[in-house]
């Protein structure tokens, strides 16, 4: 029976009683005193020089109190980028300021050039429309081939395009050449990878506050990661210190990695409230965030697979263009790098593994993590060319995949690019899959669907991901400007209650719901004694945030360290209450007991005595029960998983559509099986609307044209299928207490790859054996153009 | 966004080319042109009302003669900012030559559009981009010959033919 409590039931999300209720507190829902409004101007062209700014007229507007350009942050320094790369030759990447309004050029359509800050929204829109900014267009850069060739820079101080050439593991390259001059059959495909636009629901909002009493500020932002934003835009950008500066992100409708990033409108709110001595905010309309939240993927790849006659992997060799966008965001460096190449290896046992990423600036909005971040790209590039391999070479697609997966009894596995697996069972997720997707009944399938004149296809496709991103010291090693460990206060009230104060962050993802079954489990106390307080500064420890599906297996290990502590400390106050000794005290279901004896004391007895001390051992112990602690894993998490997908293609129009969509996913343990079903499910849809139909396109001169709900297709509910969703394969993590391995990240990295080999496949069963491959969407006229052409 | 069309004009190639350097003739040809001040050599300054799909704007911008062989070739450009709603700019190249008694008009039309007009209205834009140099023409075309005979295609190019009752209130 299933459990009812704790870790393992599907305890109700009770955050959606308000988000569903309209009484989520998101940023825009925050209106200070006398607070005034921020209107960006931003630039129209992608790549110009800036020959004038008259703000004469704006500034005599009625209600303006100021309008700001670059000149205002002068002294200030640049949004910074996280994470330092190092090249082939190991010389530092390429790295341009990013200032927070631009500075002698624009670099992309949405730069922000200006600011007006006016007493009303309206007031402030109006001012804004009277800047007159004066602008030389520069050829813009945009295809990144043709940018590394030559010709216009992003950055004239730069001297080049081209951020970094990456070799990984440069090491492995002439063993990995060498495989391929030996190798029996050698698979070489090339892809694109689409860019697409985040489109949280919520768009992003900032809200400076300055108090000239205390001299400190407080900014309200829809971010992921609050502390971060506080250290970064604290220490590199305006120079507060941390202990003037709360960073504050209430409810928050959604990030998808979008809101891990410090940008420059936070920064800019922050100052202008000192300045204009007032509260500053700013909220993003539909149309600037289309233009200026940092986009993801974005990568053209040309990947190359060797085989021995047996279908048995000897080498995987891959070079791929990143595009940056004009300036680095907070992690653009670390996606196609360390988040990606890390992954080439697959579910693989491969011997050598040779990746090449060259990350390229562009005039385009700056490109950086989207949930699963170089993840997809890996997997999509990887699980593609293993399909064409299986056909090129005669294999059943799974059977190929079997033969040469990691097997469970080779765990730890170390792979050639650098991570180790700790744990994982392949063929069981696989077995899973092939059970929950009835795969044994295609065929009758595909003949009804063909009895309809539609081709039916069915893609397989495995990935593996690695997720809470760790230990500190080695991301060090690699470039990473921060450490990747989370932080947990307990603190337990005297009358039992407790309240946890997490560096993770929740978005969306339930954490006010499962954190506590994690407690309640370990106390034995109901979960609604349990709350959990994240997202300000000022009153949880210094922590990380949440992206990279992280928040369970390292802020989820740093409240049980937290935990341990209070137990650990309660059962000595206990021991004391029932004179008795600390070795022999048991707890279970919120009772503390003396073993082999009927003494007891309860959890509420033992809270109030830690605060109302009178019968305790005040020599030895202090009062009080509230803990802290942080985790820094030893390694990554590997969740992985094997995934199908069967679609039915119309060869008269090319339309593709999903009939089912199957799911077996191994997360280690689990603590709330309906949560994770709902991110596996929400992960799908983005993978699937990535597949199908998302694409953001600029043209040639850097205008995007894929900028409003009319031309970007996000995907909709009859989009999608019932998906059949698994995750009772279970090889519990290694390295952190809980077994968990992370799931947010799961649907939208293993889905694109299968819904493009269940198209090719619907193709090729139909006879159109030209078709190999189509990019990303699979839109009806590509897979027309592909069938006809 | 580019373009290629021709049309005839019932006029000599000198009536025609004295047209296009009449800053009047522009004015009156330029859909939603609201004023055209300067001269030939100098360029125009025009201001332009339009509606593209979900924007509309008030464009302010310069138009230029160049490339000019006298009766026979022009290359007019033209400008405009629109202020929040983006800018358009574009070119036309065009060309005379005789055709029977009248005047054969080609033109290639480049067009391009940024800022706003390009984030909400790009799948619109090749359609108004050819609605518009038709426009051009067209009105050009009816300033030289005169009004239409009622025969004649409509001049606004919907399609549909408009009464008089339409024609005289502008519906």
């Amino acid at each position: 029976m299933p459990k009812d409590h704790g870790i393992g039931a599907s305890s109700k999300r009770r955050e959606d009683v308000r988000f569903l209720t309209g009484k989520g507190r998101y940023t825009d829902d925050i209106n200070l005193r006398g607070q005034a409004h921020a209107v960006f101007v931003r630039s129209q062209v992608a790549h110009g020089k800036i020959r004038k700014i008259d703000t004469s007229d704006a500034e005599a507007m009625p209600g303006v109190l100021k309008v700001f350009t670059s000149a205002d942050f002068d002294g200030k320094g640049g949004v910074p980028c996280g994470w330092q790369i190092h090249d082939r030759a190991g010389n530092p990447m390429l790295e341009p300021k990013h200032p927070i309004l631009a500075e002698g050029k624009v670099r992309y359509v949405g730069d922000a050039v200006a600011c007006v800050v006016a007493e009303t929204l309206e007031q402030a829109r109006d001012a804004a429309e009277a800047v007159v900014v004066d602008i030389d267009e520069l050829p813009a850069v945009i295809d990144m081939k043709e940018a590394v060739k030559g010709g216009a820079l992003v950055h004239d101080e730069l001297g080049s395009n081209l951020c970094y050439d990456w070799g990984f593991i440069e090491d492995n390259k002439a063993a990995t050449d060498e495989a391929f001059k030996t190798a029996h059959h050698v698979t070489t495909l090339e892809l694109v990878n689409n860019r697409l636009i985040p489109n949280a629901m919520e768009p992003r909002v900032a809200i400076g506050d300055y108090s000239q009493a205390g001299d400190d500020y407080t900014l309200y932002t829809t971010s992921q990661n609050p502390h971060m934003i506080r250290l970064l835009m604290g220490a590199f950008v305006l120079s507060i210190p941390e202990h003037k500066l709360r960073v504050v992100a209430p409810d928050v409708g959604g990030g998808f990695g979008s809101k891990i990033f410090h940008y420059v409108e936070e920064a800019f709110v922050t100052h202008a409230s000192k300045v204009v001595n007032r509260p500053v905010k700013w909220t993003c309309s539909r149309s600037e965030s289309f233009l200026t939240d940092a986009h993801g993927r974005d990568h053209v790849t040309k990947i190359e697979l060797a085989l021995d006659k047996d279908g048995h992997f000897q080498a995987i060799r891959t070079e791929t263009y990143a595009n940056m966008g004009a300036y680095l965001s907070t992690f653009s460096t670390a996606v196609p790098t360390y988040l990606h190449g890390t992954l080439m290896a697959g579910n693989y046992k491969t011997p050598h593994v040779y990746v090449n990423v060259k990350a390229v600036f562009t005039n385009t909005v700056p490109v950086d993590a989207y949930r699963g971040a170089g993840r997809p790209e890996a997997t999509y590039q990887l699980e593609r060319v293993i399909d064409m391999a299986a056909r090129e070479m005669g294999i059943d697609p799974i059977e190929i995949r079997r033969r040469n997966f990691v097997q469970p009894d080779e765990f730890p596995y170390q792979t050639p690019v650098a991570v180790q697996y700790d744990t994982g069972n392949y063929q069981a997720t696989m077995d899973k899959l092939i059970e929950i997707a009835d795969l044994a009944g295609f065929e009758k399938r595909r003949a009804e669907s063909a009895k309809k004149g539609l081709l039916r296809g069915l893609g397989v496709n495995c990935y593996i991901e690695a997720c809470g991103i760790a230990p500190s010291n080695l991301v060090g090693q690699l470039g990473a400007r921060a450490g990747l460990y989370e932080s947990a206060t307990v603190r337990v009230n005297a009358t039992g209650g407790l309240v946890v104060m997490t560096g993770s962050h929740s978005h969306g993802q339930g954490h006010e719901t499962a954190f506590p079954q994690v407690i309640a489990e370990m106390i034995g106390i109901p979960e609604n004694m349990i709350e959990v307080v994240h997202g300000d500064t000022a009153n949880t420890p210094m922590g990380m945030g949440t992206y990279g599906s992280r928040s369970l297996a390292v802020g989820g290990s740093a409240m049980v360290k937290a935990t341990n502590k209070i137990i650990a400390k309660a059962k000595k106050i206990a021991a004391h209450l029932m004179e008795a000794s600390e070795g022999d005290i048991e707890l279970k279901d919120g009772k503390f007991s003396v073993a082999g004896t009927d003494k007891s004391v309860d959890w509420g007895a033992v809270c109030l005595a830690a605060y109302v001390p009178h019968n305790y051992p005040l020599e030895s112990l202090e009062p009080g029960l509230e803990e802290t602690a942080f985790y820094d894993p030893s390694n990554f998490t590997y969740p992985a998983g094997a995934y199908a997908c069967e679609v039915e293609v119309d060869p008269e129009t090319g339309k593709v559509t999903i009939c089912s969509f199957a799911a077996a996913d191994d997360f280690g343990n689990v603590v709330n099986p309906m949560i994770v079903s709902g991110q596996v499910h929400g992960g799908l849809a983005q993978g699937i609307g990535q597949a199908m139909l998302e694409a953001a396109a600029y043209d040639e001169n850097g205008q995007l044209l894929s900028g409003s709900y009319m031309d970007y297709a996000m995907p909709r509910a009859d989009d999608l299928p019932f998906y059949k969703v698994d995750h009772s394969c279970q090889t519990p993590c290694t390295h952190n207490p809980l077994g968990v391995k992370g799931c947010g990240e799961a649907g939208a990295i293993g889905s694109p790859p299968a819904v493009v080999n269940a198209v090719i496949d619907a193709l090729q069963r139909g006879g159109h054996k030209h078709v190999t491959h189509i990019d990303m969407p699979v839109s009806p006229s590509r897979v027309w153009q592909a069938i006809n052409g | 966004m580019q373009l290629t069309d021709s049309r005839d004009i019932k006029a000599s190639p000198d009536t025609v080319w004295a047209a296009i350097l009449d800053p009047e003739v522009l004015m009156a040809s330029i859909p939603g042109c609201e004023s055209l001040t300067g001269s030939p050599e100098e360029g125009y300054e025009a201001v332009v009302v339009q509606k593209v799909g979900p924007v509309k704007a008030r464009f302010t911008g310069v138009v230029k003669l160049s490339d000019i062989d006298p009766g026979r070739a022009v290359t007019i450009t033209g400008e405009g900012k629109g202020g929040p709603a983006g800018f358009a700019k574009g070119g036309a190249k065009v060309t005379l030559a005789p055709e029977g008694e009248g005047t054969r008009l080609s033109y290639e039309v480049e067009a391009m559009v940024g800022g706003k007009l390009a984030q909400l209205g790009s799948r619109i834009i090749d359609g108004f981009a050819r609605k518009l140099a038709d426009q051009f023409f067209e009105r050009f075309q009816e300033t030289i010959e005169g009004p239409p005979d009622p025969q004649a295609p409509d001049p606004e190019g919907d399609g549909e033919k408009k009464g008089w009752l339409k024609r005289a209130f502008g519906g």
